[in-house]
């Protein structure tokens, strides 16, 4: 084949992926007309160490690993990511809460901070992204299109926020939220895993089990 | 002894680390060089046209922000000019002068994150990124004095500003204007003369003078082509008219071209905001207009200058209080005309960073 | 400072060449019959006191009995500008010339505008939806697309 000829595609055709991803699209778009359920049941839970002691205190050196070193994945679609960049940035530093790191690839993270406006066209790719992340993940959902389309909130390509899609542990207002507002619903997400029970609960895994039966009911 | 090769198809997905958004690329490669690049958007299309016909005339200009979300001041005072020359509105001058202010601490401040984003694209990971968000920040401070918000400001009404600046304000933007050049002096230290660089950056990516033009390219892109054509000088907006500045062309057209454009223009955005301080003149920020505009029948279109080139707003009104038709004219997207011609013959980094040199936002291709 | 050349003047000067083009001229802006917006906009193009090398930009309006597709033409050498359009008065299918072969920056926007308005171009090499997805049922931009 010469490089001169290049308006030939041989193994893929345009045609035929447009068509797929419009199908994929359809198909969750169909899938996604009621939120998914947010998975606060630890705040009805008290502060029980039902079990044995020493898993208790196992979980607490667990929570505290897995709180100070959030790794989020990337993935910035419109203006809230430049918040998300400054708090980054050293005014507002993250990285004193370990989460300097930035992962590119979604199986080397565990927090996925969505920065912008979630688009029907857009939403397997997200949903996919989030799959791929290995547990435990969480999600937070930045700014008033996060949480509920947001400004846009009536236009025909939209998404009416990110719960219809991936279940959200953290809802974090503002239109921008300011990087402090972000890292107090940091601060927040860091509770909610200081409080979870890896070990010391009758389920192993906790209530993450459950939420993962939720999500293979959507498939 | 000659190698049967195959082109094969590499998607450069939506998501992936940089902070253009999410943008997609269908590559056709052949071994390591490109042979043809597809872009595909549209994950954020948002559909900000047609929300604009349901909202009045003063209710678009928070929709207009979320454009070109790094340049909002800009968005602003585009689509502002375009309401007023199809009104007919005129603007006192202290409104004049203070949306100059704006228009160029944003230019500046737009131009430290694509300077930025270009080099993380270049290698240099994250260290130029982190000292130009400093800066930033001091302009970032500034504008939160005037309006309250640090992104997305909202500032520009028709027939004006929405409110006065602060009296801190002067003081804190002289302080700022006499540090800044020490500072792009700090970074041309560091990058001018760079090896790595110019080795990535010299000579990669040309865009000819016939073809940006043919492409309808506007903004840095085409002056690091060697046009010179800026719209504050060929069809000046505003009081433009009355500052003394100079527009940076280039020669080649290359990424390194781009990159030098975008950091004299710098300089020269602080010579303007200098000269406007010094003749601002007291008054009025904003004139007579009622709350709801109403145009009279009518079209207009009205172009600006902003930091990714021409962004222009066309406007059709049916004498109600809301646009019968809002247009935008993005720079982003009509710039990606040229991404094909550039890229085709280089390597896979170098599409890279021929992306980043174009500096596009998501935002304005999907509006 | 851009001129904006009066409409009247260009028409006079494009019934020159192609008479039959030109439906109706004023002040601000030229209307041309949609089959021939070629041939006018390649004469606009190629003529030296004329000159228009640069497209500023093209959109489409739906008034409710026609489309109305409106371009802005620039020359950077004389520094004028002048305002083009043609109407469409088909709903079901309007199709209009691509300009794509004079000015290559008018690609994109004119898949645009098939995709949000409807309005096909003939001639153009790639014309298919760029903002929404393929299997998008309707053009949203239409007055009648709820």
């Amino acid at each position: 084949m010469e490089i001169g000829d290049i308006t030939q595609r041989y193994i893929y055709s345009d045609a035929e992926l447009d068509r797929a991803e419009g199908e994929a699209i359809e198909a969750l778009k169909a899938l996604s007309q009621q939120p998914i359920p947010d998975p606060d049941k630890w705040l009805e839970e008290k502060q029980r160490y039902v079990f044995p002691y020493i898993l208790a205190s196992l979980d607490i050196i667990f929570n505290w690993a897995r709180r100070c070193s959030l790794w989020p994945v990337i993935c910035f679609p419109a203006c809230c990511a430049f918040e998300f960049i400054a708090a980054n940035a050293s005014r507002f530093d993250l990285s004193r809460f370990g989460m300097e790191i930035l992962r590119a690839s979604p199986r080397q993270a565990d927090l996925m901070i969505t920065a912008g406006t979630l688009t029907w066209k857009a939403a397997p790719q997200v949903r996919r992204i989030y799959e791929q992340m290995a547990e435990p993940k969480w999600v937070i959902a930045m700014g008033a299109c996060g949480i509920s389309g947001g400004i846009f909130r009536s236009s025909y390509n939209v998404v009416p926020g990110y719960n219809r899609i991936v279940p959200v542990d953290v809802y974090v207002p503002g239109c921008p939220p300011r990087p402090e507002a972000l890292i107090y619903g940091i601060r927040m997400l860091h509770y909610k895993i200081s409080r979870g029970r890896t070990l010391s609960s009758p389920l192993a895994g906790g209530e993450r089990l459950e939420e993962a039966s939720l999500l293979s009911g959507k498939d | 002894m000659a190698i049967k090769t195959e082109p094969f198809v590499i998607n450069i997905g939506p998501v992936h680390p940089s902070s253009h958004g999410f943008f997609r690329m269908r590559v056709t490669l052949d071994g390591e060089v490109i042979v043809d690049v597809e872009p595909v958007f549209g994950y954020l299309h948002r559909g900000i046209e047609k929300l604009a016909e349901e909202r009045t005339y003063t209710g678009v200009i928070p929709l207009t922000d979320r454009l070109d979300y790094i340049a909002s001041m800009s968005n602003n005072l585009a689509y502002v000019l375009a309401v007023e020359k199809l009104a007919g509105i005129s603007v006192p001058e202290r409104a004049e002068y203070l949306r100059v202010i704006m228009a160029e601490l944003q230019r500046i401040a737009a131009y430290l994150i694509a300077v930025g984003a270009f080099l993380n694209e270049c290698g240099a990971f994250f260290t130029p990124f982190l000292y130009m968000f400093r800066e930033r920040e001091k302009i970032v401070d500034l504008f939160e004095m005037v309006s309250g918000q640090r992104l997305l400001y909202n500032y520009m009404r028709v027939g004006g500003v929405s409110q006065d600046i602060p009296d801190e304000f002067l003081p804190a933007l002289d302080k700022f204007v006499r540090q800044m050049p020490g500072f792009i002096d700090e970074y041309e230290r560091l990058l001018k003369e760079n090896e790595i660089l110019l080795a990535r950056a010299k000579g990669v990516g040309i865009l000819t003078k016939e073809n940006a033009i043919n492409c309808s390219v506007s903004g840095p892109v085409l002056r690091a082509s060697g046009v010179k054509w800026d719209i504050r000088k060929a069809d000046p907006y505003s009081i433009y008219d009355r500052f003394d500045f100079e527009i940076p062309v280039g020669e080649v057209g290359d990424c390194y071209d781009r990159y030098r454009v975008r950091i004299e223009e710098m300089r020269q955005s602080l010579r303007i905001i200098e000269q406007a301080t010094a003749q601002i003149p007291s008054g009025a920020v904003r004139s007579e207009v009622p709350h709801l505009v109403h145009p009279p029948v009518g079209e207009a279109y009205a172009h600006i200058e902003v930091p990714k080139g021409e962004l222009g707003f066309y406007l059709v009104s049916d004498n109600s209080i809301a646009p019968y038709r809002c247009h935008v004219r993005p720079p982003s997207l009509i710039n990606l005309t040229a991404l094909r011609d550039m890229v085709i013959g280089w390597k896979l980094q170098d599409l890279i960073i021929i992306f980043g040199s174009i500096d596009i936002t998501v935002g304005e291709v999907d509006r | 400072m851009t001129v904006s050349l009066s409409g009247n003047e260009v028409a006079k000067q494009i019934t020159k060449h192609l008479s039959e083009a030109v439906i109706k001229a004023s002040g601000e802006a030229v209307l041309v019959k949609s089959e021939s917006i070629f041939d006018v906009a390649e004469y606009l193009k190629s003529s030296p006191e004329l000159d228009f090398d640069y497209l500023n930009y093209i959109t489409a309006v739906d008034y409710y009995d026609y489309f109305e597709v409106v371009y802005q033409l620039t020359s950077m050498k004389h520094n004028h500008s002048l305002v083009l359009k043609t109407r469409c008065y088909d709903r079901d299918n309007p199709v209009v010339p691509s300009v794509v072969k004079l000015w290559q920056g008018a690609d994109f926007q004119e898949r645009e505008i098939y995709d949000l308005m409807g309005i096909s171009f003939e001639g153009h090499p790639n014309l298919k939806r760029i903002l929404l997805w393929e299997g998008f049922e309707g053009h949203p931009l239409r007055k009648d697309y709820l």
